[in-house]
């Protein structure tokens, strides 16, 4: 039989410990950890989750797979830059993979791993005991950022380790051509990699920035997660589009692609700086402005999923604002106009790069070598489908090459057909003649060889001025 | 405010908006009591765990926390444990993970590892302190949520309904664990629906509606609050019992769906504690032999659902049991 009082019961037991509560040993009072204990926190709740971790294998694994592969194949991926030359070098299948990696793989690595840091705990429903913990909002946005950061960057390092290591071991450690056609030697060739790796690495921080502000701004909601892989979809179709060149070098997509302007001669830093400077402005401002929105944040008020209306407007306006800013700024700083391709442009890199790879053709078929200022070589383009000015990118631009060998009063010409991408690279298409660009490989005393004329990659500078001829 | 209360609080107020969350809170817990905290959804008590945890701040009034005033987001003093809205885990660590990294957080240096052996010993976890917590089912995840807050050697423990999930034996072990950190002078503060609980280990209770305290006291003070209680009996003649209830000055015979909805011959008298207990006498005066006698609702839940003008829903449940 229950009786109604029985509650009294424990009133009774627990009134005498107020009495003594001050009587009683009082256990310490816990302090709190700085900043490496939370950064250590972080790391190892990333590295617990399998996705990571397979990414991480895959990241250190896969490219040098791939080089592997591709070295067993009879055909090469000669559509991507650097493609054509991966049987000759090492060298080139790190830099097959840094360029597929820029156009997708490092967002994604950004979106899974920054653009969930933040979004994992409102999932979860750990905030509360987080901010608990830690006691200190902006000490748990330092160490989330630099713990996603230290993955992003040893994932990042994983592929350039594994695409260069494969690279060397299967293909060797050879000379590289250049963008211009100029011939690398194997030892700068690796200080260039390496430096083309680091630049795509400050572009792939700007991209970990955005994922930390939306994961910031969109709470639980797949979109946080997504933002820097959308933001890398978008500028990818944006740059298809034609657009102005000081709009397409102001985008932070520059920083994925302006590695390339290191492979020229001489190399074409200004879009490298800008692209530098347009990643670390990204970085800045997008990581502020997800401190601001994160550190504003009542974690008690339970309806809150994460994300707010007002925390998106801060989230997106402020970086479009960034974006107009630098465009503006680009603008006024190069001296570029139009898309940055231009006629004078276009003919001065083909001569340049038709001369380096003259010289190597020469050097194949055991001819004299002639320098570049004996070939004094020269280019006649313009637009076969375009009845303006011979401005901008398409697949219609067609060359005349000429070239003057010492000695012989006939003048050398070839042709060639150009594909010109909105981002200033282009691939020029021997159209003969047969022995000196009109067929893929050369007779050469030694046996047949890949014809460096036949097909050419190099760059156009978007940043110089169109009138000037390089 | 003197200090010597592990929470005292005047008037607090707190804003989400336009909605008041809390409308002038007044509380006083000791140390070394355990503290329930009660009130129906929406009534504010996640709002003033959060307070007292320091997750927010009032937008008015006063709080002072082992003696030291709030008047910051996170400015409680060290001391605070506890979990709201549920205990914070990392379902991908294991349950020493969590309390390592939890321990490594709170700045334990090298003696960590006994500090979280001592607790997963604590609320019996040491047999899966290897597994993922993901593995865990919802008791055993409370339970690790209160290795967590233990972890933090807690002189004001706030917890968020602690007993959910949690089969009896379990629910009996962290019973035992928070009487005896009430013993050694921690105040506890627990939330939760489970009225038995928090009527088995509350000294005091607090009831919330609309962000308002309706009342504040004794577990005993606030049954006796409660007034009129439903009782089921059942006897060997219900029939004489029926009419002795009609005839006990202070109590009703409840008539209709509800009397109908008690299982088998049980009659159920309405009336204060007193009047039952005079019902008692009269019965055995009248030779009728009572095998059962209790609240139909536990005294604790009758008052809270009285004080809080939720007793229309109780009928229903009732009329729908």
């Amino acid at each position: 039989m229950s009786v109604p009082t029985a509650q009294a019961d424990p009133a009774n037991r627990h009134k005498d410990a107020d009495a003594d509560a001050d009587l009683l040993p009082i256990p310490a009072v816990s302090g709190h950890a700085g900043l490496g204990a939370s950064v250590r926190f972080e790391l190892l709740k990333l590295l617990a989750q399998w996705r990571v971790r397979v990414v991480l294998l895959a990241c250190w694994v896969v490219p040098a797979a791939f080089i592997a592969a591709v070295s067993g194949q009879t055909s090469l991926p000669s559509d991507t830059v650097f493609g054509r030359w991966m049987f000759a070098t090492g060298w080139a299948g790190t830099l097959v993979v840094l360029n597929f990696a820029g156009t997708w793989a490092l967002p994604l690595l950004t979106a899974l791993v920054a653009g969930d840091i933040f979004a994992a705990e409102d999932r979860l429903g750990t905030w509360r005991h987080l901010v608990m913990a830690v006691r200190s909002p902006r000490r748990i946005f330092a160490a989330k950022a630099i713990a996603s950061t230290a993955v992003i960057l040893v994932m990042e390092l994983g592929v350039a380790v594994s695409s260069i290591g494969g690279g060397l071991l299967v293909v060797g450690h050879h000379d590289l051509i250049g963008l211009d056609g100029s011939v690398i030697g194997a030892g700068q060739s690796a200080l260039l990699v390496l430096l083309a790796w680091a630049c795509v690495v400050v572009g792939s921080l700007a991209f970990a920035a955005v994922g930390l502000l939306g994961s910031v701004a969109l709470g639980r909601s797949p979109m946080g997660l997504l933002t820097p892989a959308l933001l890398a979809f978008s500028l990818q179709t944006a740059q298809l589009l034609p657009m102005p060149a000081a709009v397409r070098l102001a985008l932070p997509s520059q920083g994925f692609l302006a590695w390339r302007g290191l492979f020229t001669g001489p190399a074409q830093t200004r879009p490298l700086v800008i692209g530098l400077v347009v990643s670390l402005a990204w970085v800045i401002v997008a990581t502020s402005l997800a401190t601001w929105i994160f550190v504003q944040r009542d974690f008690t008020d339970l309806t809150y999923d994460g994300s707010a209306r007002r925390s998106v407007l801060v989230g997106i306006v402020p970086m479009v604002a960034l974006t107009l800013v630098s465009i503006a700024g680009v603008a006024v700083a190069t001296p570029a106009s139009g898309s940055g391709i231009g006629r004078g442009k276009v003919e001065q890199s083909l001569a340049t790069s038709f001369a380096h790879l003259y010289r190597l053709q020469s050097r194949q078929l055991h001819r004299p070598d002639l320098t570049e200022q004996q070939l004094r070589a020269s280019a006649s383009c313009y637009r076969a489908g375009s009845p303006g000015e011979d401005e901008g990118p398409g697949n219609d631009w067609r060359c005349s090459v000429s070239w003057h060998i010492p000695g012989a009063t006939a003048v050398g010409t070839a042709l060639y057909q150009l594909d010109v991408s909105a981002d200033g690279h282009y691939v020029a298409d021997g159209d003969g003649p047969k022995e000196v660009n009109g067929y893929f490989q050369v007779r050469t005393p030694d046996g047949d060889a890949a014809n460096p004329l036949w097909q050419i990659d190099a760059l156009v500078d978007l940043s110089s001025s169109s009138t000037s001829k390089g | 405010m003197d200090g010597s209360g592990a929470v005292r609080s005047r008037g607090l107020m707190k804003y989400f908006g336009d909605v008041v969350a809390l409308d002038g809170v007044d509380l006083d817990i000791p140390r070394g009591q355990v503290h329930g905290l009660v009130g129906p959804n929406g009534a504010g008590k996640t709002t003033l765990l959060g307070l007292l945890l320091g997750l927010s701040v009032a937008d008015g009034g006063r709080l002072e926390i082992l003696g030291s005033p709030v008047d910051r987001v996170l400015g409680v003093p060290g001391g605070v444990g506890g979990f709201v809205d549920g205990p914070g885990l990392y379902p991908s660590l294991t349950a020493r993970q969590n309390l390592t990294a939890l321990a490594a957080l709170h700045g334990r240096g090298p003696g960590r590892r006994a500090e979280v052996d001592r607790v997963l010993e604590q609320v019996g976890l040491v047999d899966v302190a290897d597994d993922r917590a993901r593995e865990f089912s919802l008791g055993m995840r409370q339970r690790l949520g209160l290795a967590a807050a233990l972890l933090t050697k807690p002189r004001l423990l706030v917890l968020d309904e602690p007993s959910n999930g949690l089969d009896p034996a379990a629910k009996r072990h962290v019973h035992r664990v928070l009487a005896g950190l009430a013993a050694e002078g921690t105040a506890v503060v627990i939330s939760s629906h489970q009225m038995d609980d928090l009527a088995v280990l509350c000294a005091e209770v607090t009831l919330l509606a609309g962000g308002r305290v309706v009342f504040s006291g004794s577990v005993a003070k606030l049954a006796a609050e409660s007034g009129r209680l439903d009782h089921r009996v059942v006897t060997s003649d219900p029939a004489t019992t029926r009419r002795v209830v009609a005839g006990t000055p202070g109590l009703e015979l409840v008539p209709g769906p509800s009397t109908s909805s008690v299982a088998g011959d049980a009659v159920v008298a309405r009336g204060p504690v007193g009047a039952v207990e005079k019902l008692v006498v009269r019965l055995v005066e009248a030779g009728v032999a009572v095998r059962e006698l209790g609240p139909v609702v536990p005294p604790l839940e009758a008052a809270f659902l009285a004080l809080t003008g939720a007793e229309g829903s109780l009928t229903t449940r009732e009329d729908t049991r």
